[in-house]
């Protein structure tokens, strides 16, 4: 086993993550709770793969997907912006509404043949570096790069632009913002649009360049969940978005490779071939998860870190307060 | 807005400030149309029969939507909902069936009601099914009891390991969350996950039939009893197989409706549910009930888990679930979290399911759960307000601009 | 309605609001209300809660829109459709709650609402022009400072500032008074009056006569919606008139009060510490007690550690160090239920979200506290009857108006919801209350009932800790006063209570002046008796 390879797939793995938790972070931190992640991510995942079947074209394909995920995350805006619904039952109907209808308009996709995939390349020189070269800057999608690009941008933004403050003062204390005449509606159907085809690139991500193909629910297997819950965990900060996804794009692929080489560090592989031990490594992702949020959590009591402070509120002019 | 909206009294008021959501002059005055939409909070609590009435024209409107994506699918709308309502109650046989399919779905919706009602979002009630049926299945498999016991204590007993084993799964986030404060959305869903792959293990690795994907055949004395297991006294019976769990959550229902209204417990559920803060300033503790409530949601979810395995599949095997603890949270919602609309909303979601089965493409049910319940928290805010018509220019406005 | 303003020689009018018309689902807040403001003037807009004069400014400064009249701008008629087109029209409101961003530093706080810088926030360059510009208005702050880690006078600041650099040419304060002391009342006043210097003019927004008076030019009064004063001059009006045209009667400035007789100590805090929410001491070994049959008055600006006070004895907050003992029983640090089972009953500060539960009826929010026990409770069993029978003979008793028992409270005026939570934590026949702003936001006859509750229950034993920042309010209600500056009793007044000299020394108090500074010698010299040294411990250790 290669652990250079693995943690190369990792990356690969984890920029799916990447994506999806970048996108979620930015709706959150305008103030709006979006759980429809995962569903977001399969009408990503479908509309990408069959869109780059239909016209052969995966560029193409990406674009539909981009465009589909900001279109559908629109419904989850207009009920808690509009309609100021609980965000939390409107994310959970999301989910259900981009599974089932990603489910209909894929049906008979699983087996509709090949399709060009996005390119893969090595970045020059920067693929000569050792180790890091190896894992980051070889044979790598595009859609790779294009994660290592978003995780600064985003930060920059965020943290150093105008509109990024606009961004954190709605999320924040919207009633402040629109004080001074920031249109705190608008901003949060924009950032909720953006999670949402930052949610559809991922699922374009997955179908179209790191496991191609269209497997229904399984396509995503409850990743855009564990973006959500990565959101908690980086405390709404990009850095440690694009650090946690990685992780966890490394423990993936680490779950899968581990299970075929027959020794490990000169001695016999527990997990060779087993399929009993195989089970528990796959609840692994899920119950890692579980114990981030823990550490997210805690950490978050303990340095008194908090979520935006308008988070999962609807925002009522005239109404006071956070 | 007319003069007969104020209050008629005078006596309820809301505080100074509290602007409607889109009033009549929120910026819209320049719309060409003569008329334009408003919205005005409600000022008295709408009559009872309000609630129900949304739900239903939700439903509506959603079957509406979903026959649009059907056709744009490809499929016909009119033939799949009349396939939908001719397989699920055209005869007492199919009838029976959706009965069935309805039988765990109320135990879900239970489940999720209880949660939801104190905000707490129990999505993990496939997870706590999967390990109810887990736990129904150890007493025969591991074995728990021999294979001929008989039927009155290996029902019991395999109730209560159903139940025991869904607590605990919903222990866990329960407990992270009163203890960790970590939330319970995204632990009950992983927990779904790794439920799954519990399963599995065992299906695949220890209790594997033969090498099958499955578990050996319950013995017959583990098995709920059915309607045609009294066929020989009354042959109308024959080939229904309405099974006991019904009988077990109709008793929950009752259970579950006297713990909500009737209970000290419920009373303190429903008021952390309403405002934490001001629970935890009336003295409650609110982890400690937290922790309860996820046992008690997960351990309906484990009961809905036993009554599956023990009534319908008579096995172990992957493919229990069609995502009854997903649809239980729509089926909650649905019954605006009451207990006996539980029942009603159940059966309709169990003809879905049923029927959906059939249907092509496969993944018609999800969807339509998907939209109607967008339609369902989309149609929510017409319980906080009031919608009007009225004729712009009506009354003197800042039309100038 | 008063007769319209006579036309006066100025011949720009930088702000004149005509037949002003507002109208919220179930209240008329803005009955045809003419407002003018004269270049360079402060002006006065006078009310009592809800009379509405926040719904007015909130109209000028375009967060509302009216259903009618109109708005002229330096003689032009406006439309506002956002705060940004007010702004853009030199109006800019400073709101009782600040508009600033808590987790952002001053500088993009003001950055917020300017055109500059287009897209890079080079935050550098900015923090120095709003440092200079602070110099210049003489209000300095640290502009690399979060907002939250600032004082509220220093909030006060930024808003002023970020007002001004957006151009603003009238400024609108929202009962800017309510959250400090009154020597920051004082420096505020001088703020105000140079930047009317500078050929600003500021409409000044409250309900406190006293201040009116002292800084106000001409005042417009505004009752239940409508004008009943416009513009008239501050010469010649007297408080008595002002007053009368307020509340629509003369107000009663004094309550009927028995002479003090206390008894036993009901509640004895022994050097308590506490953290507030951030983390941060909030409480520096607080020691005082509450003897039964009389009102302690707990005086303070907003935020020094009094809310974390009455949670620590709530059992809401945990308390690092020191003791609290209620009827002579150990309750630090216990849940709770064991404060509340011991007599204590508490009317928190935040009616809504704290004291109440929005969306259950009447009878829930009543036994909200008494539904462990019989009557209401069999075991496990609720009685909802019982419990039905109780909230409708609270609702009689405490004359609450609301359609019916089941009726959610949510849909309450805030004078019958504070009578809900009265009724509840009253009826329990509680040794001690702790009541914190009983009477924040709530009109004159809601005001004198809630003190009647009180004063009533100090009849019946009760000993109870009052918690107020209206002056007014301490001196009618109290037996005897303590003065809380961040965290430390500073001193306590007792005898007579409403002296000017009093008023001065609490004041110093509330700005954490020791005690013995030159003031309050002087005060102690004069005055003596009425000063007793209080916690030394407050006192010594304060810098």
């Amino acid at each position: 086993m290669d652990l250079i390879i693995i943690l190369q797939a990792g990356v690969a793995t984890g920029t799916i993550l990447l994506f999806a938790t970048i996108g979620e972070l930015l709706t959150e931190r305008s103030g709006i709770l979006n759980l429809g992640v995962e569903g977001m991510m399969l009408i990503g995942a479908m509309s990408a793969y069959s869109t780059a079947i239909a016209t052969g074209n995966p560029w193409l394909g990406l674009l539909v997907a981009i465009l589909a995920g900001g279109l559908i995350s629109q419904v989850h805006a207009v009920i808690t912006i509009k309609l100021q619904a609980d965000q939390v039952v409107s994310g959970l109907a999301l989910t259900f509404l981009g599974a089932g209808t990603s489910l209909v308009l894929g049906e008979g996709l699983s087996k509709a043949g090949t399709v060009s995939l996005l390119p893969a390349f090595s970045i020059p020189l920067l693929d000569q570096i050792p180790i890091l070269g190896p894992i980051f800057f070889t044979r790598q999608s595009v859609m790779v790069y294009l994660g290592y690009l978003l995780v600064p941008l985003v930060w920059y933004y965020i943290n150093h632009t105008r509109p990024g403050m606009h961004l954190r003062a709605v999320g924040e204390y919207p009633a402040a913002a629109d004080a001074l005449g920031i249109n705190v509606a608008r901003l949060r159907y924009f950032y909720v649009f953006v999670g949402g085809a930052l949610a559809g690139l991922a699922g374009a991500t997955i179908s179209l360049a790191i496991s191609p193909g269209w497997f229904s629910e399984l396509t995503t297997a409850g990743q855009g969940w564990i973006a959500v819950g990565l959101v908690i965990f980086a405390q709404w900060d990009p850095v440690r978005a694009a650090f946690g996804s990685y992780m966890f794009g490394a423990l993936r692929r680490l779950i899968l490779d581990i299970q075929g080489p027959m020794t490990l560090f000169g001695m016999a592989n527990p997990f060779y071939y087993n399929p009993y031990l195989g089970f528990f490594l796959q609840m692994l992702p899920y119950a890692f998860t579980i114990i981030v949020l823990v550490i997210g959590s805690r950490e978050a009591v303990r340095k008194r870190l908090g979520s935006p402070a308008a988070l999962g509120t609807p925002y009522i002019r005239g109404e006071r307060g956070l | 807005m007319t003069d007969d909206e104020l209050t008629p009294d005078g006596k309820v008021t809301l505080p100074e400030g509290q602007a409607p959501l889109a009033g009549p002059t929120n910026g819209r005055g320049k719309s060409r149309f003569p008329f334009r939409i408003y919205l005005e909070p409600r000022l008295q609590e709408p009559p009872r029969w309000y609630p129900f009435a949304i739900s239903f024209g939700a439903v509506a409107i959603a079957l509406f939507f979903g026959g649009i994506v059907i056709a744009f699918a490809g499929g016909n709308p009119f033939a799949s909902y009349a396939h939908i309502a001719r397989a699920s109650f055209g005869s007492l046989g199919v009838f029976s069936d959706t009965i069935v399919k309805a039988t765990p779905l109320i135990l879900v919706g239970l489940a999720c009601s209880l949660a939801f009602r104190m905000k707490l979002w129990n999505i993990g009630a496939e997870g706590q099914f999967f390990l109810g049926a887990f736990g129904a299945s150890a007493v025969v498999l591991l074995p728990i009891l021999p294979e001929n016991t008989s039927p009155w204590i290996f029902i019991p007993v395999m109730m209560l390991f159903g139940i025991l084993a869904g607590a605990l799964w919903g222990f866990v986030p329960g407990f992270l969350k009163a203890k960790y404060n970590v939330n319970e959305i995204i632990s009950t869903l992983m927990m779904n996950y790794i439920a799954v792959h519990w399963n599995n293990f065992f299906i695949f690795a220890v209790w594997s039939d033969g090498g099958f994907q499955m578990s050996p055949v319950f013995p017959r004395t583990a098995w709920l009893p059915r309607l045609t297991d009294y066929a020989e006294q009354f042959p109308i019976l024959r080939g229904l197989t309405a099974h006991l769990g019904l009988i077990m959550a109709l008793a929950a229902v009752l259970v579950v409706w006297f713990i909500l209204y009737r209970s000290r417990w419920g009373y303190e559920i429903r008021l952390i549910g309403d405002n934490p803060k001001a629970a935890r300033y009336a003295g409650l503790n609110i982890q400690r009930n937290t922790i309860l409530v996820m046992m008690v949601s997960g351990a309906l979810a484990g009961l809905a888990g036993m009554s599956e395995i023990t009534g319908v599949v008579h096995r172990l095997q992957g493919a229990i679930s069609p995502g009854y603890g997903f649809t239980g949270i729509i089926i909650a919602w649905l019954a605006k979290l009451n207990p006996f609309a539980t029942v009603l909303v159940s059966i309709l979601f169990g003809a879905l399911i049923l029927a959906g089965r059939e249907i092509q493409p496969s993944g018609i049910p999800k969807m339509i759960q998907g939209i109607i319940l967008v339609c369902l928290i989309a149609s929510d805010f017409l319980m906080r307000y009031r919608v009007g018509i009225e004729r712009v220019g009506a009354e003197p406005t800042g039309e100038e601009a | 309605m008063p007769p319209p303003m006579s036309t006066d020689n100025t011949a720009i009018c930088p702000v004149k609001m005509v037949g002003i018309v507002k109208r919220f689902p179930g209240i008329l807040a803005n009955d045809h209300v003419d407002f003018d403001l004269r270049k360079g003037e402060i002006h006065a807009l006078l009310g009592e809660n809800g009379a509405g004069k926040s719904t007015l400014m909130n109209v000028l400064a375009g967060l509302y829109r009216q259903e009618g009249g109109t708005i002229l701008v330096n003689n032009k008629p406006v439309s506002f459709s956002s705060p940004r087109d007010a702004i853009k029209a030199g109006i800019g409101m400073v709101h009782q709650h600040f508009m600033l961003v808590p987790s952002q530093t001053v500088t993009e706080n003001i950055l917020l609402g300017m055109e500059e810088p287009r897209f890079f926030l080079r935050l550098k360059e900015f923090d120095a022009k709003v440092a200079e510009l602070g110099e210049r208005f003489g209000m300095q702050v640290d502009p690399r400072a979060k907002v939250w880690q600032l004082s509220v006078g220093e909030q006060q600041r930024v808003e002023l500032l970020k007002m001004l650099t957006l151009g603003a040419q009238v400024l609108i304060m929202d009962e800017p008074t309510a959250v400090l002391a009154p020597q920051e009342i004082e420096a505020l006043f001088v703020t105000l009056r140079a930047m009317v210097a500078e050929g600003k003019s500021i409409i000044f927004i409250s309900h406190k006569l006293q201040e009116v008076m002292a800084i106000a030019d001409r005042v417009t009064v505004l009752r239940k919606g409508k004008v009943t004063a416009a513009g008239v001059k501050m010469e010649g009006v007297t408080r008595q008139e002002l007053a009368r045209l307020m509340v629509g009667r003369d107000v009663l400035f004094k309550l009927d009060k028995t002479p003090c007789n206390p008894g036993e100590p009901v509640l004895t805090l022994e050097d308590v510490y506490a953290e507030n929410d951030k983390g941060l001491p909030s409480l520096r070994g607080v020691s005082f007690q509450v003897r039964a049959g009389e009102v302690v008055g707990l005086a303070g600006v907003a935020g020094n550690g009094q809310v974390e006070l009455t949670q620590v004895i709530n059992g809401l907050r945990r308390c690092t160090q020191g003791q609290v003992r209620l009827n002579g029983k150990e309750i630090t640090n216990r849940p709770v239920l064991q404060a509340i089972q011991s007599g204590m009953s508490y009317i928190p500060e935040d009616r809504t979200h704290v004291g109440s539960s929005p969306n259950l009826s009447i009878t829930d929010n009543v036994i909200m506290k008494s539904y462990r026990q019989p009557p209401i409770a069999h075991g496990w069993v609720l009685d909802g009857a019982k419990a039905e029978h109780i909230a409708g003979e609270l609702k009689d008793a405490y004359e609450i108006i609301a359609p019916t028992i089941h009726t959610p409270v949510r849909l309450l005026s805030g004078g019958n919801l504070q009578r809900v939570i009265l009724a509840r934590e009253i009826s329990g026949h509680p040794t001690f209350i702790a009541a914190v702003q009983p009477t924040r936001g709530l009109d004159v006859g809601a005001i004198e009932g809630v003190h009647r509750l009180l004063l009533a229950q100090r009849e019946a034993g009760a000993a109870i800790l009052l918690v107020s920042e209206e002056l007014e309010e301490l001196f009618s209600l109290s037996d005897r006063i303590l003065v809380i500056y961040e965290g430390r009793i500073m001193g306590e007044i007792t005898g007579e209570l409403d002296t000017s000299a009093n008023v001065e020394t609490i004041g110093l108090m509330m700005t954490g002046s020791q005690y013995v500074s030159g003031a309050l010698k002087e005060e102690m010299n004069r005055g003596g008796e009425n000063i007793s040294p209080g916690q030394p411990q407050g006192m010594v250790q304060h810098d």
